[in-house]
């Protein structure tokens, strides 16, 4: 069981680092990441590859849409459901 | 088939194959979509569904030669109103519609603008957004139930257009105001086709498959209308759900047999990096024929990426094409022949930047530069390349590129004040060199930035970017910066800002990104904001793109 503030910050650590590409941002919990544009959809799938790699999770393709992965709150509840 | 040697036997593209070719039960496009089952449209279903959007559009008054702009998510239905409109003899015209980070009231406005401008007979649209537009634009707008027909048997009741009239319209990104409609008549696009096929070695059983946007020529020409007028299958999905799940491209390429495909640069390094291990298990590429890379410049270090990860499923490097195409000549201008891996040629950087040179040298020099070929000039298309003042330069000598061919659009739709040039040469604003009878692309000459094979102008950005509040109105600039990971240009933009109160700063950079994603549908990678003291101005007082991009990026290296 992956505990849930580690995966929120790891999360949000490779997203502001690898994907919005400034460290320092101040990423907040249900700040719209794609909407917000932030990052493109593009980085769904790297994102993706990320998850699976760091919490051996497999997001199917239909979960990884901007509706129910645009924000830090949504991504780390989908990971937990495993 | 459309090749070259029978070329005389068609008159229209309404003489397609998935309109009028025996065998009615071949599949003329298998539409595929993430969660949900293929859908397999055989000729005798496109052929009963264009026919009965050619009749609703006749019903609704649509006569030839008016304007049709289908702005819906790209689906089938666009497709079938897209051959319907022609059919009629109407002029269609493919644009992206109304996305979720898109602000709607700037789409609408940008909309009616066109409308305005072009003098836009009517948008076809969902059913769900027609009645919201259809109260923003001064030109009909029609959902999907508003085109039921009551008779299907259409096909053959409407007059043929006469050759050299305009089929449809390709219209450029950019604002409205910058936005041109490139007009391209049946002969032209028809001499387009058969040159390219011919280049391509077109096969009967190939299969092309595609999931770029049908409002951009790559995609329109090469992803759309080569299959449906040579009668090969189309495998068809979109380009949204495809750049969230890219591994079903490859799921496309196993499960129908693939052997074309067209992709931007940037494709290539996202297929590489962001597609899981297991997505790709039992995979095979085996049945490809030709990757074409187009669109953006073609980075070898892309197409090592792609190869090394894609081995395994069969990918060779003499699957790896080029080409180099534009709206204004259709499509292509040149092709790698298939087979054969696109040539190498390694030069030296320093010649390249200061002496406008393309000077071989060994893979082991200093200053050795990789470039990849574009290959040589399809038949009936001539190319140029051109010193400052328009004179030809010989072999090797960087300069701008300049086109001649038989399949030119016919104007800019609606626009007297950008006439075509009077020799017939086409300047590209592209700037590359020819060596051994390929060509090579090396740069732009203006400042436009390619951002993952879509055409951004700085100056759209940084209008949109002086809107936002707080920002110095006149003090942004926009400018591209090539990104070796993604394999295309990232945007950056930098802003004059009056506060150095870290929380406002914050508050005014989440707004500019949210101003760009919601107006312009691209991603704003790296905001900087700045004093007044950090832009450079020229003399004049404007902002000098070139001088701060610069600035920028010696800042970035020193961290």
């Amino acid at each position: 069981m992956i505990d849930e503030t580690t995966l929120r910050e790891q999360l949000r650590a490779y997203i502001t680092r690898e994907l919005i590409r400034d460290a320092k941002y101040p990423l907040e919990n249900d700040e719209g990441i794609i909407t917000g544009g932030l990052m493109d959809s593009f980085s769904l799938a790297e994102m993706a590859v990320f998850v699976e790699k760091t919490f051996n999770v497999y997001i199917p393709d239909a979960d990884l849409t901007v509706a129910k992965m645009d924000t830090l709150d949504q991504m780390v509840a989908r990971v937990l459901r495993g | 088939m459309l090749t070259l040697a029978t070329r005389s036997h068609t008159r229209t593209l309404l003489e397609a194959a998935a309109l009028t070719a025996p065998d009615a039960d071949q599949p003329a496009i298998i539409y595929l979509e993430t969660d949900h089952e293929p859908q397999v449209i055989t000729r005798a279903h496109f052929r009963q569904q264009t026919a009965a959007y050619a009749a609703a559009l006749r019903g609704r008054g649509v006569q030839p030669r008016d304007l049709v702009v289908i702005a819906h998510t790209q689906n089938l239905e666009s497709i079938y109103a897209f051959w319907g409109a022609m059919l009629v003899g109407a002029i269609p015209s493919m644009f992206p519609t109304l996305t979720e980070k898109l602000d709607p009231a700037i789409y609408m406005e940008n909309m009616a603008e066109l409308a305005r401008l072009s003098d836009v007979r009517a948008i076809l649209t969902t059913d769900a957004f027609a009645l919201t537009l259809a109260a923003h634009v001064p030109c009909a707008v029609w959902g999907t139930s508003d085109l039921q027909a009551d008779s299907a048997d259409a096909l053959t009741a409407f007059p043929a257009p006469s050759p050299d009239e305009i089929a449809f319209l390709q219209h450029s990104s950019g604002t409205t105001g910058l936005q041109k409609g490139v007009a391209l008549a049946h002969d032209a696009v028809l001499n387009q086709l058969a040159a390219y096929s011919d280049a391509l070695a077109l096969r009967d059983d190939d299969v092309l498959v595609s999931w770029l946007p049908l409002y951009h020529d790559m995609g329109l020409i090469a992803g759309f209308l080569l299959p449906l007028v040579q009668g090969i299958p189309l495998v068809l999905m979109s380009p949204f759900d495809w750049v969230q799940h890219p591994a079903m491209l490859f799921r496309a390429i196993h499960a129908y047999r693939g052997t074309l495909c067209w992709l931007p640069n940037f494709a290539y390094n996202h297929c590489a990096r962001r597609i899981r291990d297991r997505d790709l298990e039992g995979l095979s590429t085996a049945s490809m024929r030709l990757f074409v890379n187009c669109s953006e410049p073609v980075r070898h270090d892309s197409h090592q990426q792609f190869l090394s990860r894609f081995a395994p499923l069969g990918v060779t490097a003499a699957m790896l094409g080029v080409s180099y195409a534009m709206a204004e000549n259709t499509f292509a201008v040149t092709q790698t022949p298939p087979g054969v891996p696109a040539r190498l040629d390694i030069i030296d950087r320093d010649v390249l930047t200061h002496e406008n040179r393309a000077l071989p040298v060994a893979a082991d020099h200093p200053a050795a530069q990789v470039r990849v070929s574009c290959g040589p000039l399809i038949a009936h298309s001539e190319a140029r390349v051109l010193d400052a003042e328009g004179n030809p330069l010989p072999d090797r000598q960087v300069g701008e590129i300049a086109v001649r061919s038989d399949c030119m659009l016919t104007c800019y739709y609606r626009r007297p004040d950008l006439p075509l040039p009077a020799d017939g040469w086409y300047r590209t604003g592209d700037r590359g060199y020819r060596a051994a009878d390929e060509l090579y692309i090396v740069g732009r000459s203006k400042d436009l930035i390619i951002n993952a094979g879509k055409n951004v102008y700085p100056q759209d950005i940084e209008a949109i970017a002086n809107h936002v509040p707080n920002v110095v109105p006149g003090r942004a600039v926009c400018f591209g910066v090539p990104d070796e990971r993604e394999g295309t240009e990232l945007i950056a933009l930098v802003a004059e800002v009056r506060t150095q109160d870290p929380a406002e700063q914050r508050q005014i950079g989440a707004a500019l990104r949210q101003a760009v994603a919601a107006q312009s549908s691209v991603t704003l990678t790296y905001v900087k904001l700045v004093d007044d003291r950090w832009l450079i101005k020229t003399s004049s007082g404007k902002i000098a793109r070139a001088a701060n991009r610069d600035k920028w990026l010696r800042e970035q290296e020193q961290g």
